[in-house]
């Protein structure tokens, strides 16, 4: 697949290597240029510098081809505007948001956003682990973890 | 009207204050605790220290009470997000967002912001019209720059001088939506006559502007 990434943090340099190694299109935007640095030796794929809520920066990016955009910076915010430009302007079939605030992952999956809570996966794998259940299902109850909290 | 002002910089400070003037109930939420703390020196009980951002933060001030949910702080992704949370989470019923880069104007239109405000835009206008290029001068534009008002002096050179507008080929689907003579507002009709000095108020697309230019002004130096 042809996958656009925004933020070359940990999880954003990860994931690219991750999805280069495996044979995957990947552009990774950053916009400082020493992030890049985070790619693993296995990265194939294009180096964009610029600002992911940037419009033109999405478009060299390659995100009007994309099958795939994925914001993980560390921003929330930057994160939820950044992939609703790249699903109601750009139409990318399979859009994902890092969002770290619950509430607001929450609130932005309602519209229709594919968010993911990084805060309460790490948190409900971490919970699994210290009362001895399998992660697995810690992952699989991702979505009642937030009903938890209220 | 109960307005909650996002954004404790200068804009929103002044923003708030002019609020107040109007007698208007008001709440200014901002982020930095020391520059919350400054602000309500002066302004009391107005002001609030926590993040727009925030679904707890919006709740704890009453934003489902609020009529006015301005968002006016320096990154334009964090105005979208606090006008996105007040409309659809709040039903607050206007939003307003300042951009900061102008290129963001038309996607937080699309993304549900009722009214965007981008200063850069509204000084390049107004540059804009100090620069007298061929004497047609934008005045302001419309329904997102698709209708251009421009006004133009006409000269001595100017070719439809003398002419009546109805004999006058004007480009696409311009209107002369008015002419200033004499300190006087004329409204034309197809027999009004240009004159050497009238100020002609247009109403044009974008795409017809250049040709405006040339039929108004006269030939460009």
């Amino acid at each position: 697949m042809n996958v656009v990434i925004l933020g070359c943090g940990r999880v954003g340099g990860l994931l690219a290597t991750l999805m280069s190694q495996q044979g995957h299109e990947v552009a990774i935007i950053d916009v400082n240029k020493d992030s890049f640095r985070r790619l693993g030796p296995g990265f194939r794929g294009r180096k964009v510098l610029g600002k992911g809520i940037d419009e033109d920066t999405l478009r060299s990016a390659g995100l009007p081809q994309a099958d795939a955009f994925v914001a993980v910076t560390n921003g929330d915010n930057t994160n939820l505007m950044a992939s609703q430009i790249a699903q109601h302007r750009f139409n990318v079939p399979r859009v994902i948001t890092r969002v770290a605030d619950p509430i607001r992952a929450q609130a932005y999956r309602e519209m229709g956003l594919d968010t993911m809570c990084s805060s309460l996966m790490g948190a409900g794998i971490i919970r699994s682990v210290l009362l001895g259940e399998s992660p697995v299902d810690a992952l699989r109850a991702y979505s009642d973890l937030l009903q938890e909290l209220k | 009207m109960y307005v909650i002002v996002i954004g404790g910089g200068k804009v929103g400070y002044y923003l708030t204050k002019t609020l107040l003037a109007d007698n208007h109930e008001v709440l200014l939420l901002e982020k930095s605790s020391a520059r919350a703390a400054f602000l309500a020196e002066e302004l009391g009980e107005m002001v609030s220290q926590g993040d727009g951002c925030e679904v707890r933060t919006l709740q704890e001030v009453g934003t489902s009470r609020a009529n006015v949910v301005v968002a006016v702080t320096g990154d334009d992704e964090d105005n979208l997000v606090a006008c996105q949370l007040a409309k659809r989470q709040f039903g607050v019923p206007r939003t307003l967002a300042r951009v900061n880069n102008p290129r963001n104007e038309e996607v937080f239109e699309l993304l549900g912001v009722d009214a965007t405000v981008s200063s850069t835009r509204i000084i390049y206008s107004l540059i804009e019209q100090e620069v007298e290029t061929g004497e047609v001068i934008p005045l302001t534009a419309l329904k997102r720059g698709e209708i251009e008002i421009v006004e133009a002096d006409l000269t001595p050179q100017s070719p439809v001088v003398a002419r009546a507008l109805k004999d006058i080929h004007l480009p696409g689907d311009t209107v002369v939506a008015a002419i200033i003579r004499d300190q006087h507002i004329v409204l034309p009709s197809g027999t009004t006559t240009l004159e050497i000095g009238d100020c002609v108020i247009a109403l044009t697309r974008p795409a017809d502007e250049a040709a405006l230019r040339a039929l108004l002004a006269g030939k460009q130096e």
